[in-house]
């Protein structure tokens, strides 16, 4: 078949997971449309899409969680049914999920041996699963003691037991699911070096992720999706990350945020000492002091779940705290009896939340209901004492939307039927919108499509450069490091330092963000 | 001294047999809840066991056969239940309240069809009725100073379901903990995607443990219409479904915590059948109502969360849905 001898050696092993015209529709939705790919033996092939481009439903058929409507999967030239997650397991297919599938309170080991067993009786299955498993860890550098409890691993060590249950059920083919969303860069350093091993040992992985440098850095081999469909699929060294960008979104993008060096103005925030104690008795917040100034953007980076979330809350006015807030030199009452969203909007400080979906809309709620919490006792929208001015809210959101470029431009369809990326945007519209003096922006492009991502980049340093204050979260460090003029690092609940973005580097940060100090040592 | 030792030894006594319906019905409880399906039908269950193990034994003149027919029946609503919530993924609150209604009704419903006794089952007597075993040598070291008493009079002396409970005790940690079926159980309770991705079918699993639901519920049942008391009377379960509910969450859903809880609650309801008021020194009676509120003030207290935290299997009440 092939040219010369080399290709010809190459058609002769069979691809290690070949899919051939694979379509699936949802109701009217096209997720998959005829969808094909071959991956070779003991390479690392990335599939790469904005959200809803149907990466996961194609995992998802080849984990046997749902039926192609068409198409064929053939594993080492063998067409393969894979109607349930057990004939994916016995065809040597594993499945690393974006959220774990692992119960939380059994050991390492129990969640290995799960649905592995050798027999009716556990101990002989856990004493040999105990043996795998450093066996497995001196290979692959894949060391979790056996006998933690998974509420106790960081998320990094969770990771490993779901590849361990993989290798432990003797997969071939390692289907990793956006795996360096929840890690710190040196955990996905870890990750990467394990991948590397894996490979090494002639195993084939299949890594979904949105984010180009990890495709440039890992894979030999890319496919990119949108809309449901297989665009392209190239050799990674012979492409770049602004012409996979290209590919993902059907036009140029900029991956780079243009621009100019911040000018301070005035302090409008300043933070000291700021202590919280959740619910159970733990100390989330351990004495924050910070400050923002009009025109910067002051970029927190961390880790999520070491206190950037409560940091927000605090300041958004919906948790109370101890310490002391001053915002344009006032004083903030954090006592929590005085204040709430519209107390601290009345105070200018407007607020993008992490959790779109949970604190920032109502997905049964219309656009243009949506457009208006928090503001909803504005004189403005109220016709009399008793009657919302709906017409004219809704003419305001219609004009809202359309310089936000919100698609399509409706008010009156419900949030849920937007797409991540154009949810944000009506979120950023309505509180940018109000002109506050402070904004505070959590995840801006948490689940949101690289175009839209470049957009929402623009309008915050948009809002910088007219002099307002941007405290910016993001667990997203490429993020914090293009738009923040200054970044605070958390870990646990302290502020780790500070760091000048254009003096520092990812893995400095990395560090930081991992509890290590200056001078080495773990906080 | 030796009198309160006697008097002490007899509330024990009682205690184990006021204890035997809660602790089988928790230990239903147990496996459905570990498995994830919330199961406030136990009531109900235990209710329709009764009734048929009483008409069985009744008809049959077996009470092994009565236990048999309790069993049956409670399977079938087992399986009801199942099919409402595990299959259809319906609520399970709603499901276990209907059969709670369904049994309530039908038990009185069929009682006074059969029977024409105002929904009572006729009377049961010889082997339709579970005697006491006398375990060996009982008689022989009753004389035995102090552990005589214990042997013969607490430890023997028993129905024979009785015994068959408190074996079910280490039976039940032991499948909990140390078989395959235990660990995968405790698995689909805690996050069933987890099974479900590791290739074992969620539904199968919670269905078969709503089997043994049925089986215990069956067993606590036909305990209480063949060997507490000598048929079956309207609404006779009085509420021990929901109290075995209560010392599940007191046990934290643990098999030996589930037989201190429901021998505490045992206790409780021998104190006030033996003790009706008690006198604190000549001082202050207290009176009789209060003693026999005991078990359903300490499920209060229970329920109100005073007694530490509980955590419940984290996928308890919700059916599975595969996500996208």
């Amino acid at each position: 078949m092939g040219g010369n001898n080399k290709s010809g050696r190459q058609e002769a092993v069979a691809p290690a997971i070949e899919l051939r015209g694979i379509s699936k529709a949802f109701g009217a939705v096209q997720a998959n449309k005829d969808i094909s790919i071959n991956v070779a033996r003991g390479t690392i092939h990335g599939i790469i899409g904005e959200n809803g481009a149907g990466k996961s439903t194609l995992m998802s058929i080849l984990y046997g969680f749902y039926k192609a409507d068409a198409g064929e999967i053939i594993i080492n030239g063998n067409p393969t049914l894979i109607p349930n997650s057990q004939a994916a397991i016995a065809a040597g297919i594993g499945m690393v999920f974006q959220h774990f599938k692992l119960v939380e309170n059994f050991s390492v080991l129990e969640n290995v041996v799960l649905g592995a067993e050798d027999g009716p009786m556990l101990k002989s299955s856990l004493s040999k699963a105990r043996s795998t498993l450093t066996h497995l860890a001196e290979e692959y550098e894949l060391d979790v003691d056996p006998d933690a409890l998974i509420e106790d691993l960081s998320v990094g060590h969770q990771q490993r037991v779901e590849i361990l249950k993989a290798l432990y059920r003797q997969a071939e083919i390692l289907i990793l699911d956006e795996p360096t969303g929840v890690l710190t860069p040196a955990e996905a350093d870890h990750l990467f070096r394990i991948l590397r091993n894996l490979k090494d040992e002639g195993k084939t992985i299949i890594m979904i992720t949105h984010k180009l440098r990890e495709i440039m850095e890992i894979t030999d081999t890319v496919s990119v999706m949108r809309r449901g469909e297989m665009t392209s699929t190239v050799k990674t060294t012979e492409t770049s990350p602004e012409d996979l960008a290209e590919r993902m979104v059907g036009r140029k993008v900029l991956l780079e945020v243009d621009k100019k060096p911040a000018s301070p103005g005035k302090m409008v925030l300043e933070v000291e000492d700021l202590r919280v104690v959740d619910d159970a008795g733990v100390e989330r917040l351990k004495g924050i002091s910070l400050n923002v100034r009009a025109g910067e953007i002051l970029g927190i980076a961390g880790v999520s779940g070491n206190g950037q979330t409560q940091l927000l809350h605090v300041l958004g006015g919906y948790q109370s705290a101890t310490g002391s807030i001053r915002m344009n030199s006032e004083e903030i009452d954090l006592s929590g009896a005085h204040s709430d969203g519209q107390s601290r909007r009345a105070r200018s400080i407007a607020h993008v939340p992490e959790d779109r979906q949970a604190e920032a809309l109502i997905m049964e709620f219309t656009a243009w209901e949506n457009m208006i919490f928090g503001y909803h006792n504005d004189a403005a929208y109220q016709k009399n004492r008793f009657l919302m001015d709906n017409p004219a809210i809704i003419h305001d959101t219609e004009l809202k939307m359309g310089r936000f470029d919100v698609r399509p431009p409706n008010p009156r369809l419900a949030a849920k039927s937007f797409s991540g990326g154009n949810q944000q945007k009506i979120v950023l519209a309505r509180e940018i919108e109000r002109n506050p003096d402070l904004l505070l922006v959590g995840q801006p492009t948490r689940g949101v499509d690289i175009g839209a991502i470049e957009f929402i980049h623009q309008q915050l340093v948009a809002l910088r450069d007219q002099g307002k204050a941007i405290l910016l979260v993001s667990v997203e460090l490429e993020e914090i490091l293009s738009l923040a003029d200054r970044i605070i690092v958390m870990f646990d609940g302290h502020i780790m330092g500070e760091r000048d973005p254009a003096k520092t580097n990812e893995r400095e940060l990395g560090l930081l963000m991992a509890g290590v100090n200056d001078d080495g040592k773990a906080a | 001294m030796m009198d309160s030792f006697i008097q002490l030894i007899l509330t024990l006594d009682m205690s184990i047999r006021l204890s035997v319906v809660l602790l089988l019905a928790c230990l239903a409880g147990l496996f459905s809840e570990r498995s994830g399906i919330v199961d406030i039908g136990l009531e109900g269950k235990m209710l329709v066991a009764a009734f048929f193990a009483a008409a069985g034994a009744y008809e049959t003149g077996s009470a092994w056969v009565g236990v048999l027919a309790g069993c049956a029946a409670s399977l079938v609503f087992s399986m009801i239940h199942g099919l409402a919530s595990i299959t259809y993924r319906g609520n399970q609150l709603i499901s276990g309240v209907a059969i709670n209604f369904l049994a309530s009704g039908m038990t009185v419903v069929l009682g006074n069809a059969w029977y024409r006794k105002g929904g009572q089952t006729p009377t049961l007597s010889g082997d339709a009725r579970f005697h006491d075993i006398t375990l060996p040598f009982a008689e022989a070291l009753s004389d035995v100073p102090v552990l005589g008493p214990i042997y013969s009079d607490l430890l023997s002396g028993h129905k024979p379901l009785v015994y068959l409970a408190f074996l079910i005790v280490p039976l039940s940690w032991w499948v909990l903990y140390r078989t395959r079926f235990g660990l995968r159980l405790r698995a689909v309770g805690e996050n069933p995607a987890s099974v479900d991705t590791a290739g074992i079918s969620v539904v199968k699993l919670r269905y078969q443990a709503l089997i043994i639901t049925g089986i215990l519920c069956g067993i606590a049942g036909a305990y209480l219409s063949t060997a507490q008391a000598a048929g079956f009377g309207k609404e006779m379960t009085a509420g021990r479904g929901y109290i075995a509910l209560a010392a599940l969450i007191f046990a934290k859903w643990r098999p030996w915590y589930a037989m201190g809880a429901c021998l505490l609650f045992g206790l409780l309801e021998a104190i006030s059948n033996l003790y009706p008021s008690i006198n604190i020194f000549g001082l202050v009676t207290i009176p009789v109502q209060f003693t026999q509120a005991l078990p359903y003030i300490l499920t209060v207290v229970i329920l109100a969360g005073f007694v530490g935290k509980a955590i419940p299997p984290r996928a308890g009440g919700e059916p599975y849905v595969k996500e996208q």
